[in-house]
């Protein structure tokens, strides 16, 4: 394991590498983008062949577990498509994880989206706080007016036309608000980068000048 | 308007960032009512119960998501409950491990194996979220190390999900939070709170009116509030005044922004 110092150090700079992208395009830039995709596909190689491959397929496989063929082959079908003469092998594979995962999306959207949140918004119209009153109220005319807004089989005239703009009343808020948190959450990472090079980068040292 | 360098506002941003992490300035944090719900969730599970902590999140994300880890992992330890982690992001697994040693054996002088386990990762998603739910030894045979699973004492009474008090999400993205409630949550019927990112925040505001969601902390102000309430305070508290002071920024330059962009329309022919 190479020392705390040196790794922080190497951080320390290929942050100010990436940040100096604001500036202008530079080669230390390049570098440090480059050196990045680099060590992530190496990483997830190593990752998946020590904590998926060898614990998951390998060992019971040799320990007897002959159902895992299975997948194994249809693991190795995947590379198939290298070859231009059986490329078709690979559809297989391709073909059962779509299945798998269309069906477990399906299920998952109608019990935790679809069934629970029309449950959640049966709202008592009436109470026993003004505030839970209001509250409900805004939810229910929200969702309505929103809901409105994507009905396109009738032309938007009228109470249908009034009431799809009150819809797009509420979905600017709604963006509004996924704004706001968005502002959040790209400044987090920019306070984030600054206290690494402020505080953890000189405390690699034992310099604790920042308290 | 439209001639100024877009640098001059980097530098802005930059310094009003900076200024307040070197001379803080201490804005109050009001805990709301998200963040609040979820710290009595986790307080309400009994002591010495064991959890599922299911860290989904990569360096990318660590600002905002580190710091309510670290808050949830202390106040699941100080109950001395047993901590279950595992990853379905790719570089999620020394994450885990940096907050499970620091919160689990430095300060409160637990044992790995013993206390808590570090699951590593599992590629698969939705597939692996249902498979944990019905076996957690069948996904994970093995934790970080290569340790095969059955020999540890943390994992014994820990079959499924359904013997967890409870699961704790921190999620940057897909998979995480929304698959959680769609896969497990709703499933299992499992008391789950989730952290995430304050960009995926919205999303789940639903989960959290209906129910299925016990808590929410949103991004890094949510991640201060939850250091209030452990009464640990960390790098999200000490981020929240230059939070502050950027979103105040964008404020003022949006603000300037329309007020130029009507008053060139009108000098327009």
């Amino acid at each position: 394991m190479l020392p705390a110092p040196f790794l922080n150090t190497m951080a320390a700079l290929l942050t100010i590498a990436i940040f100096s992208f604001l500036y202008k395009d530079n080669p230390f830039y390049k570098f440090a983008e480059y050196l990045f995709v680099g060590i992530a596909a190496g990483y997830i190689v190593a990752l998946e062949y020590h904590n998926v491959i060898v614990p998951n397929l390998w060992r019971p496989l040799v320990g007897g577990d002959l159902n895992l063929l299975v997948p194994f082959v249809l693991g190795v079908l995947l590379f198939s498509r290298f070859t231009s003469g059986f490329g078709w092998l690979s559809r297989w594979a391709i073909g059962l994880m779509v299945g798998t995962f269309s069906g477990l999306a399906i299920i998952g959207f109608a019990q935790g989206d679809l069934v629970a949140q029309v449950q959640a918004n049966m709202l008592p119209l009436k109470t026993e706080t003004l505030l839970g009153t209001f509250s409900n109220w805004v939810i229910f005319i929200g969702l309505l007016s929103s809901l409105v807004y994507f009905f396109f089989s009738k032309e938007h005239k009228g109470a249908l036309g009034a009431s799809a703009k009150l819809g797009i009343w509420f979905l600017m808020v709604s963006f509004g608000a996924s704004y706001g948190f968005t502002v959040m959450s790209r400044f987090s990472l920019l306070i984030g980068r600054l206290l690494f090079l402020l505080v953890d980068w000189p405390a690699s040292f034992g310099l604790h000048w920042l308290h | 308007m439209e001639k100024i360098d877009r640098r001059y506002i980097f530098l802005a941003i930059l310094l009003l960032v900076l200024v307040p992490l070197l001379v803080p300035i201490g804005l109050p944090i009001r805990v709301s009512r998200e963040v609040q719900s979820g710290y009595d969730a986790v307080a309400e599970i009994p002591d010495g119960s064991t959890a599922y902590f299911a860290a989904d999140y990569d360096p990318a994300t660590m600002p905002e998501l580190h710091p309510m880890a670290l808050a949830a992992l202390d106040q699941l330890f100080s109950k001395n409950c047993k901590v279950i982690g595992a990853c379905l992001w790719p570089a999620g697994p020394p994450l885990l491990e940096d907050a499970l040693r620091r919160i689990g054996e430095e300060r409160y002088g637990k044992k790995y194996g013993v206390d808590f386990v570090n699951l590593g990762y599992k590629p698969g998603n939705e597939v692996a979220m249902v498979s944990v739910g019905r076996s957690i030894r069948a996904t994970f045979p093995t934790d970080f190390y290569g340790t095969p699973v059955e020999s540890l004492e943390v994992m014994r009474g820990a079959a499924s999900l359904t013997d967890m008090a409870i699961l704790v999400n921190i999620s940057a993205g897909y998979p995480g939070t929304k698959e959680w409630v769609q896969q497990v949550q709703s499933r299992y019927h499992v008391t789950m709170v989730a952290g995430c990112t304050a960009v995926s925040t919205p999303e789940y505001y639903p989960y959290f009116q209906s129910g299925q969601l016990s808590g929410l902390i949103g991004g890094m102000a949510g991640a201060a509030e939850y250091e209030k309430l452990v009464g640990k305070l960390g790098t999200a508290t000490r981020g929240m005044d230059a939070q502050s002071l950027g979103h105040l920024a964008i404020i003022a330059f949006i603000v300037l922004g329309n007020v130029l962009y009507f008053a060139t329309k009108k000098k327009a022919p």
